[in-house]
């Protein structure tokens, strides 16, 4: 690593930390989930440094999306209306306190208490290749089933969280058509 | 082969990006002055430009409680996420930033747009602003999965996420003619992520302007130059996705990649001109049932192709 790699890795974990205080002092929903999401930016920014441009570069693009869509939600559910309001972001400080403290710790703990292995060979010089091969190579397996939990864990929110199913769209013999829905789709089902 | 730019190269870019920008600009308010019949000529060019130096100048508009900090912040982005997804196009085999993860890097930038948009519908604390801005995140639900795919189908067939290294794979036959669905969604996606024509929906005439109903004078400047600063971006990075970059005969690599890039520029503002706004609410069942899995066959293609090289 160079000296400017080191001098990066610094100010953008000191610009992901400061997001992460943010978090908890701003009093504005909106302002607290876009203070995430710089945290998180600068944090992809470090995975870059650190030379995995492709797992950085999609954690900023990933954290984008994410964090934009979950302020919507964060401001639909929010037990202050819309959001709008200031509001405190810290609940149930005692229990809170004690979690973080001791995650803190336990990660301080394996920074030190790990033996970590020394690099042997070259470094590679687009690790793209090698992040892929061992994601998708003798961890395939794996990939796939995480793929499917995945789907199958947003088809059953949806399905759970929806009123309506098939015989309120199609009636009891499930021959009405067009379908009866709220709102028209693009594809007139 | 592309190499990486010297030092000016960096305000090269965005300057030629603004130049394209001002092109599509100027271009669309002669179409809209052929429409309704009035003359055509350079007065009808630069009529989109005249009103800059007033917006310079303006008293901006205030408001109750907005969100100052906010408002900027997502005004700023906008055009700021188009230069910066221009830096990894080469031209004339010169890249600002030759990234490794060039259609990584444009795809994030181009998502930075859902945050802008979002930013600056939320800033005011406007009803009309806000669901301009909650409208560009359904509208981006939508288009963002299809355009992943088309850009994936092009990443899939040079095997590379180098934007250099799939402009030089398209040797002999460009990518736009065996991935057609890819380069279709592709150009729709353009449309989408600089908010204009069938995809003006979060800028909307009936709300009023929706996101930008509120902005004026230089934010209002610096967010509609966004727009089609985001359509220049989206025009000149098909070239080196689709179209083969700068190859071509009996002119050097920069004058193809010009020809083309304004080309695609035009069919662009032709198009937005003439299809009528679309409601993301029709559009998101249009994307999910009909286009992603088409999009999915179309990367399906390349694949197959890689596999039986």
């Amino acid at each position: 690593m160079t000296t400017t790699d080191l001098l990066l890795l610094g100010v953008l974990g000191a610009l992901a930390l400061t997001g992460g205080v943010l978090v908890f002092t701003l009093d504005s929903m909106a302002r607290v989930t876009f203070s995430l999401l710089a945290s998180l930016a600068c944090a992809g920014g470090m995975v870059t440094v650190l030379g995995l441009p492709y797992l950085g570069v999609v954690i900023v693009l990933m954290m984008v999306m994410e964090m934009v869509i979950m302020a919507v939600f964060m401001i639909a559910y929010m037990m202050n209306p819309a959001g709008l309001m200031p509001m405190s972001m810290l609940h149930n400080k005692r229990g809170s306190l004690v979690i973080s403290a001791v995650a803190f710790a336990a990660l301080v703990v394996g920074i030190f208490g790990v033996s970590w292995p020394r690099r042997t060979g070259a470094r590679p010089k687009d690790t793209t290749f090698q992040v892929g091969m061992s994601l998708m190579g003798r961890q395939m397996l794996t990939m796939v089933t995480l793929g499917f939990v995945l789907l199958a864990t947003m088809v059953g929110a949806t399905v759970l969280a929806t009123h309506r199913g098939r015989y309120d769209r199609f009636g009891d013999g499930l021959d009405q058509r067009p379908a009866n829905d709220p709102a028209g789709g693009g594809v007139g089902r | 082969m592309t190499e990486a730019g010297a030092w000016w190269t960096l305000l090269a870019a965005p300057a030629m990006l603004l130049a394209l920008a001002g092109l599509a600009a100027a271009g669309h308010a002669v179409l809209a002055a052929r429409d309704a019949g009035r003359p055509v000529g350079p007065a009808a060019m630069v009529r989109p430009f005249t009103g800059v130096p007033r917006a310079l100048l303006a008293q901006p508009r205030r408001l109750p409680a907005p969100d100052v900090l906010l408002w900027r912040a997502g005004v700023i982005t906008v055009p700021v996420a188009a230069v910066l997804s221009t830096l990894v196009i080469p031209f004339g085999g010169v890249t600002v930033a030759d990234l490794s993860v060039g259609v990584v890097w444009f795809n994030a930038m181009e998502v930075l747009t859902w945050a802008g948009l979002w930013l600056a519908g939320w800033g005011p604390d406007a009803a009309f602003p806000l669901v301009g801005g909650y409208r560009f995140l359904a509208q981006g639900l939508a288009y963002e999965l299809p355009l992943m795919f088309a850009l994936i189908s092009a990443a899939t067939g040079a095997q590379s996420l180098r934007v250099g290294d799939i402009a030089t794979s398209q040797q002999g036959l460009w990518y736009a003619v065996w991935m057609p669905v890819a380069f279709i969604v592709y150009l729709a996606g353009v449309l989408a992520f600089s908010f204009l024509g069938p995809f003006a929906y979060p800028a909307g005439r009936d709300l009023a302007g929706g996101v930008m109903s509120e902005t004026s004078g230089a934010d209002r400047l610096v967010l509609r130059a966004g727009r089609w600063l985001w359509l220049a971006a989206g025009a000149a990075m098909a070239v080196p996705l689709f179209l083969g970059g700068g190859a071509g005969p009996g002119m050097p690599a920069w004058a193809w990649q010009a020809v083309k890039t304004l080309l695609v520029l035009a069919a662009l503002v032709l198009a937005l001109r003439r299809l009528p706004m679309i409601r993301a609410d029709r559009y998101v069942e249009f994307a999910w049932v009909v286009l992603i899995p088409l999009t999915i066959v179309q990367v399906l293609v390349p694949a197959l192709v890689d596999l039986n090289r």
